[in-house]
């Protein structure tokens, strides 16, 4: 169950000027002062998977600024796999506009960012998701599609494709157009894709919750995830294509209503994510940061075991931060756990005691000025299988 | 570089599809090396067929002829129309030598977002054909995109009244493909496209 990031090449990228890294351990714990550039390695390996990575930004934000600096940026990730060495390339392209951001696989254009999705995954908990509980259900929605999407590479294409048809919906009915044939053709379209996308977002919780019931994030305290959406539910009784067929005559019998709200007011876009203590059954909503980051931190470790179980390689585990708010049992656990997964994994914190428990299994890299040393305090651990 | 006509034929010939600035300048270069071999005569070409070609006045095809060479095929099945996106796909299915009847070409599909409404697309010259009568199906050659499966919807029930039979192009298992590698999207898309055994 292999998949190792074995050399990471940096161009130009946020901070970076060129740094080349070649991970020595399957753990590798960054720290350094705030703005020494943890965030942004973390940010650049997750740039390797399709997506706009673990910040969200756009591709003319990811270039190095400077007197010096060209404007362009590169990130190129090698890995081991059990297939033999793969390279994945990302960059932004030399006579483009800055905006516009090209991948490469094995040094050719893929013929789509699904052929890397099949072949790299990468999951990432960020200090910005510590807020996930208590802003609105879009953020939690797209926590969930990161999962599935992980699992299922094609739910990424079902989502866009029902969101680019609510999109239409919604910009007909602003514009009072009343072609019923029209619209209805639309609403076949998000009643189709709303629901392959719930079928993957309904079968991702089933799986997980079944393996965190297994243990996958023992010793850390397993979470349990739920989907709250009325498609799910009537999929749990049924077969797709009568729910299709429900949508689809619920959209048509809305159109007024949601021509009033701006938007459709049943759908896969409405679908909502509850996770709560699996021993306890505490919910996230009444819970406390510490307890929230704890439950979705459990959420992550029972993932990574699910995809190396479902899809033969374990997903590169993105933690910045990973250690704030936890108490020092879950820390703890949360050590023990990483190095029980077969996942590679990237933790990030301010100082390096956080990870003085890790020694022995993870390297310890210090950031700042563009560059990454290997901490003394780290004891040199066995290699990654197939770096070079 | 080269002076303003050298510019000017690169900045035209990025303009096209699947040329960039760089493929635009290998093949002004490679014109440019050998202008009466490949220049003078592409530019013939260009001019004639600028002059000669018209979107066919029936089905929306790019012919010398009008009506086009397929319209007045007297071998073709002229009870079957298949409707397509562009004359791109047209092309694509002549090539496969899979259809024998005529075809429509709509020029788009529908697109609340582009902007592209029913009244920006062909249908007219289809609707006064089965009109004429003689159809008996349309078969809808349309993309599986939103926009595609969309505009198929909707022609499907625009044409239905006038009493001929609709079908569109089947999507599902890819020939020599196996079901367990197929996603949730098109294991669906298969299965309501089941037929009798």
């Amino acid at each position: 169950m292999t998949l190792r990031l074995t050399r990471l090449t940096l161009t130009d990228f946020r901070n970076y000027r060129s740094l080349v890294w070649r991970p020595a351990a399957r753990i590798s714990a960054v720290f350094g002062p705030n703005g020494s550039g943890k965030t942004n390695l973390l940010e650049a390996v997750s740039l390797l998977v399709p997506g706009r990575g673990l910040r969200g930004a756009r591709s003319a934000e990811f270039a190095r600024r400077g007197p010096d600096a060209s404007g362009r940026w590169g990130v190129a990730g090698r890995f081991a796999t059990q297939a033999g060495p793969m390279e994945v390339g990302t960059g932004s392209v030399p006579d483009g506009t800055a905006d516009r951001r090209v991948f490469r696989l094995d040094g050719a254009a893929p013929r789509n960012q699904g052929e890397i999705a099949a072949r790299v995954a990468a999951v990432w908990l960020t200090p910005q998701m510590d807020r996930l509980f208590v802003e609105g259900t879009s953020g939690r929605r797209r926590f969930l599609d990161r999962l599935a999407w992980a699992l299922e590479p094609s739910h990424a294409r079902e989502v866009a494709a029902h969101d680019t048809a609510m999109a239409s919906r919604n910009r007909l009915l602003a514009e009072a157009r009343t072609d019923a044939a029209w619209l209805a053709g639309i609403e076949d379209a998000m009643a189709r894709h709303g629901v392959a996308a719930t079928a993957a977002r309904a079968g991702l919780v089933a799986r997980l919750n079944a393996v965190l019931e297994q243990g996958a994030a023992a010793p850390f305290p397993a979470a349990r995830l739920a989907l709250l959406c009325p498609i799910a539910e009537r999929l749990a009784a049924g077969p797709a294509l009568a729910v299709e067929d429900w949508l689809r005559e619920t959209l048509a019998a809305n159109r007024a209503r949601d021509a009033a709200a701006g938007s459709a007011t049943v759908g896969a876009h409405r679908a909502d994510m509850g996770l709560a203590d699996a021993e306890s059954g505490l919910t996230a909503a009444l819970a406390s940061t510490g307890q929230q980051k704890a439950l979705l931190i459990g959420l992550i470790l029972g993932h990574a075991a699910l995809i190396a179980e479902a899809r033969g390689f374990a997903p590169l585990l993105l933690l910045d931060e990973p250690c704030v708010h936890l108490d020092p049992e879950r820390r703890a656990a949360l050590f023990a756990a990483l190095a029980r997964l077969p996942a590679q994994a990237l933790l990030t914190g301010t100082d390096a005691e956080t990870f003085f428990p890790l020694r022995g299994v993870a390297e310890g890299l210090r950031a700042g000025g563009g560059e990454l040393r290997p901490d003394e305090g780290f004891p040199a651990v066995a290699p990654v299988p197939g770096a070079l | 570089m080269g002076g303003p006509e050298i510019e000017r034929l690169i900045g035209m010939l990025a303009r096209l599809p699947g040329f960039g600035p760089r493929s635009a300048r290998r093949a002004a270069l490679r014109m440019l090396q050998q202008p009466e071999a490949r220049m003078l005569p592409l530019a013939a070409a260009l001019n004639d067929a600028a002059r000669a070609v018209r979107p066919c006045r029936l089905c929306g095809n790019l012919d010398s002829r009008d009506p086009c060479s397929i319209c007045t095929d007297p071998h073709r099945d002229r009870s079957l129309i298949c409707v397509v996106e562009g004359v791109g796909d047209l092309w694509a299915l002549e090539r496969a030598s899979v259809h024998r009847g005529l075809y429509h070409v709509l020029g788009g599909t529908l697109s609340a977002l582009a902007g592209t409404a029913p009244e920006d697309l062909n249908l007219p010259p289809l609707l006064a054909r089965i009109e004429q009568g003689g159809v008996a199906e349309v078969i809808l050659a349309l993309g599986a995109t939103v926009d595609g499966a969309t505009t198929a919807h909707w022609l499907s029930e625009r044409l239905k009244p006038l009493g001929v039979t609709v079908t569109r192009v089947g999507q599902g298992v890819p020939i020599g493909g196996a079901l367990d590698v197929l996603d949730d999207g098109t294991l669906a898309a298969a299965l309501r496209a089941r037929r009798p055994a």
